[in-house]
């Protein structure tokens, strides 16, 4: 049993959080942000160069041999500095879709574009009416012959506007919810029939509604059998969410714990006062008890076993959901009014957090998931 | 990161399953898996039987009859204990005495009193808690004078568990009123709770049984040799305890059995026309408690995988007994939720409802005191902020 770091791990850690000390601050996230796209290609750029759009896949699929760790000690790093290149839906979704279902050919095109930084893509699974539940897939792809198109329309799919590719999950048979028969094909974003809406998000990010017409589809993985790559897809950036999310917290936490150590009322610092003491406490709570779910959801996501996965994951995001709430919302209270300005990085933090509640399925939702697995 | 034992930890692992199979008394499992208080007969035999095995003393080092296992063989060993049904076998001597004697008392007390907690003839209870000093345990008043060759004691100490069990007594007690609180408190030891002087009130707990007492004492005189250490080191002991290796603390392995017993009994018990464990929110609430019991399992983890490797725990550590707590708290009430109407029946002859019901109660009472002893959850989030964040 040990739950420390690998020296290769630890250099991850230290070199992003290097990044984002020196070349990340507040003020230039924002100034990134306030561009069209909404990120910066030249960081992305960056990213690749260092190894870290790599790290996460094994060394024959042209990555650096790590895993899910791996991918968690790099999304809390992007974490504590509110990193808003596309490293989510890019790399830890599509990245683990092409790993886990893609053809070698996919796989030496489109991963190690992924993993070169020349390629970004996203996976669009969500739909209108679809919920939570993966399985309700309106989307539908057509066969005729060996070529596939696909009709429908994705919602809130994450850097959406400016992926290159995308993997949609659409239905080859069966009907809305049925498990069997929703496949998973690559499909060109720029293709004639892909009509993308895009959109700013909470956290400044960007995510758009696609629809497409008749656009043409290349199989990834089996036909019918996509559901299972899917929800192994959807947990391992959960995990990754989980990763970032602690990341936000441990710093949303840090910044409070200071600033209650120098705002000054009542002729002394509020940080004497026993009651505000105790929510530091809790907010501490929290981020080390959430730690120790991100721990055991990072290790358990590889599990062969798909009950034993499943359950890791919703575990965490329920535990982890419950905390990054409680700990957004202190945060933002023990600032007081200068927590709720557009100014103080301790607000965006929040909107990550609120954000982190409802990606990948909320916290009732993950919860009724593990009720189910047991 | 792995999370795995290693083979000899699986060897060790298998090694105490087979034993607890063999040797745990069914009537001993019957009474502790149901919530059941056990008699003072069957507590010193089951400690017995433990020692018999040299799984008594099991964190004393092996010079003093400890079996010289390290902190996760431990830890896999209360592992074992509990997924048995086996009631805890240590005792206020083995956990508290124990360890103060060995780091601060003369040869003359070691020989006297560590064999007879290793072989349970002796039991020990802990005398700190006062009227007036409750968390704030430094404003005892208990005094101890030198007269001659004796001490003598005189006042009062209350919340002994099992006072009324034991025979003999350790306590912090005053010997100097003219300093600062902490430094004029000492340790001593009472060596016969049936001494003149001594009085034992019982005080019955919201559980309706009696653990806990009130211990009285008017002029009662212990020979000065009973001082451990040097007057005046009392508080410096007590503290030297709080440092002990929390790996356990958690109750971790307890917990799980009793989530396990919880979804037993969700399974075989029924409520409107159904089973317990088909009613949706019955469900929640025990995946709730399950996630929960996986936090803090995982929290203990890393506890000991630092303890394991040598180094200094870290941070997370000092919240074990805080979720702790809070996890068999949620557990109790949760099969208190589930018992419905047979929530009402108390220390009735023989079993009114359903035999798993029978005690759930009762333990969702006795397990209020949980954030309460040993440093209330309060205490602890005081002490987290003054050591840990630096809030003063």
């Amino acid at each position: 049993m040990d739950f420390s770091y690998s020296d290769e791990q630890k250099l991850i850690k230290e070199q992003i959080e290097k990044f984002v000390q020196n070349d990340y601050s507040f003020e230039t996230r924002n100034k990134i942000l306030a561009t069209d796209e909404g990120f910066d290609r030249a960081v992305w750029k960056q990213f690749a160069e260092l190894g870290w759009l790599g790290v996460s896949f094994s060394e024959e699929d042209g990555g650096f041999g790590g895993g899910a760790i791996e991918t968690s000690v790099v999304m809390e790093a992007f974490g504590g500095g509110m990193v808003v290149e596309p490293y989510l839906s890019t790399v830890v979704l599509s990245g683990n879709a092409l790993a886990l279902a893609g053809s070698s050919e996919q796989k030496a095109e489109l991963l190690s574009g992924i993993i070169g930084g020349e390629l970004l893509m996203s996976v669009a699974y969500a739909e209108a009416k679809s919920g939570y539940n993966l399985a309700n897939v309106g989307t539908a792809a057509k066969k005729s012959g060996d070529a596939y198109t696909v009709s429908g329309e994705k919602v809130v799919v994450l850097g959406g506007e400016s992926a290159n590719k995308l993997i949609v999950s659409a239905r080859t048979s069966g009907g809305n919810s049925d498990e069997d028969g929703i496949s998973l094909f690559v499909v060109d974003a720029k293709a004639a029939g892909v009509e993308v809406r895009g959109y700013k998000t909470m956290d400044g990010a960007r995510a758009a509604n696609i629809s497409f017409s008749d656009v043409p589809a290349e199989l990834l993985g089996e036909e019918g059998k996509g559901l299972a790559v899917l929800e192994n897809v959807i947990d391992l950036g959960t995990v990754a969410s989980c990763a970032q999310a602690l990341g936000e917290m441990a710093v949303s936490f840090q910044r409070t714990l200071e600033y209650v150590k120098v705002r000054e009322q009542f002729g002394t610092a509020i940080g004497s006062f026993q009651v505000i003491q105790h929510r530091l406490v809790d907010m501490f709570t929290h981020v080390e008890s959430s730690r120790s779910m991100l721990i055991m959801s990072s290790m358990k996501v590889s599990s062969e076993d798909a009950v034993d996965r499943k359950k890791a994951v919703s575990g965490a995001k329920v535990y982890i959901g419950d905390a990054a709430r409680a700990v957004g919302q202190d945060a933002v209270q023990l600032h007081g009014g200068i927590g709720m300005t557009e100014e103080l990085d301790i607000g965006h933090y929040f909107r990550r957090l609120t954000l982190f509640c409802s990606i990948f399925g909320s916290t009732s939702h993950h919860l009724k998931r593990y009720a189910d697995l047991s | 990161m792995n999370i795995d034992y290693s083979p000899e930890e699986l060897e060790f692992q298998k090694e105490v399953r087979t034993w607890f199979k063999e040797n745990l008394p069914q009537n001993l499992k019957e009474k502790n898996m149901r919530g059941e208080m056990l008699t003072r007969e069957e507590i010193i035999q089951w400690q017995q039987l433990l020692g018999s095995a040299g799984y008594l003393v099991v964190s004393w080092p092996p010079e003093h009859g400890g079996p010289d296992w390290n902190a996760t063989q431990r830890y896999i060993f209360d592992e074992e204990r509990a997924a048995a049904g086996a009631p805890v076998g240590f005792s206020m001597g083995i956990i508290m005495l124990g360890p103060v004697l060995m780091a601060f008392g003369t040869p003359e007390q070691k020989e006297k009193y560590l064999p007879k907690i290793v072989s349970a003839e002796d039991w020990w209870c802990q005398g700190y808690s006062e009227p007036g000093a409750g968390s704030d345990l430094a404003s005892l008043n208990t005094q101890a004078v030198l007269d001659g060759d004796d001490y003598v004691i005189n006042g009062t100490k209350i919340w002994t568990t099992y006072a009324h069990h034991a025979n003999r007594c350790f306590c912090l007690v005053r010997t100097d009123n003219d300093c600062k609180k902490q430094a004029g408190i000492s340790f001593i030891l009472i060596d016969d709770m049936s001494a003149a002087g001594v009085e034992i009130k019982p005080i019955v707990s919201i559980d309706g049984e009696h653990h806990l007492n009130q211990v009285f004492f008017d002029n009662v005189r212990v020979p000065k040799e009973n001082l451990v250490g040097v007057e005046g080191q009392g508080w410096t002991i007590a503290k030297y305890l709080l440092t002990h290796e929390r790996t356990t603390i958690a109750g971790v392995a307890d917990s799980k059995l009793n989530l396990a017993n919880i979804k037993r009994i969700a399974r075989e018990n029924e409520a409107d026309g159904k089973a317990l464990i088909d009613d949706e929110q019955t469900r929640l609430d025990i995946a709730r408690a399950e996630i929960n019991l996986t936090q803090l399992e995982f929290t203990n983890f890393r506890t000991l995988a630092d303890t394991a490797a040598g180094r200094a725990p870290g941070p997370e550590s000092s919240l074990l007994k805080i979720k702790g707590t809070d996890t068999q708290q949620e557990l109790s009430e949760l099969k208190v939720k589930m018992a419905g109407y047979y929530a009402f029946p108390w220390h009735s002859e023989g079993f009114v409802g359903p035999e798993d019901f029978a005690f759930a109660t009762q333990t969702y009472n006795f397990l209020r005191a949980s954030t309460i002893y040993g440093g209330s959850t309060e205490v602890q989030k005081n002490v987290v902020a003054k050591m840990l964040l630096g809030l003063r």
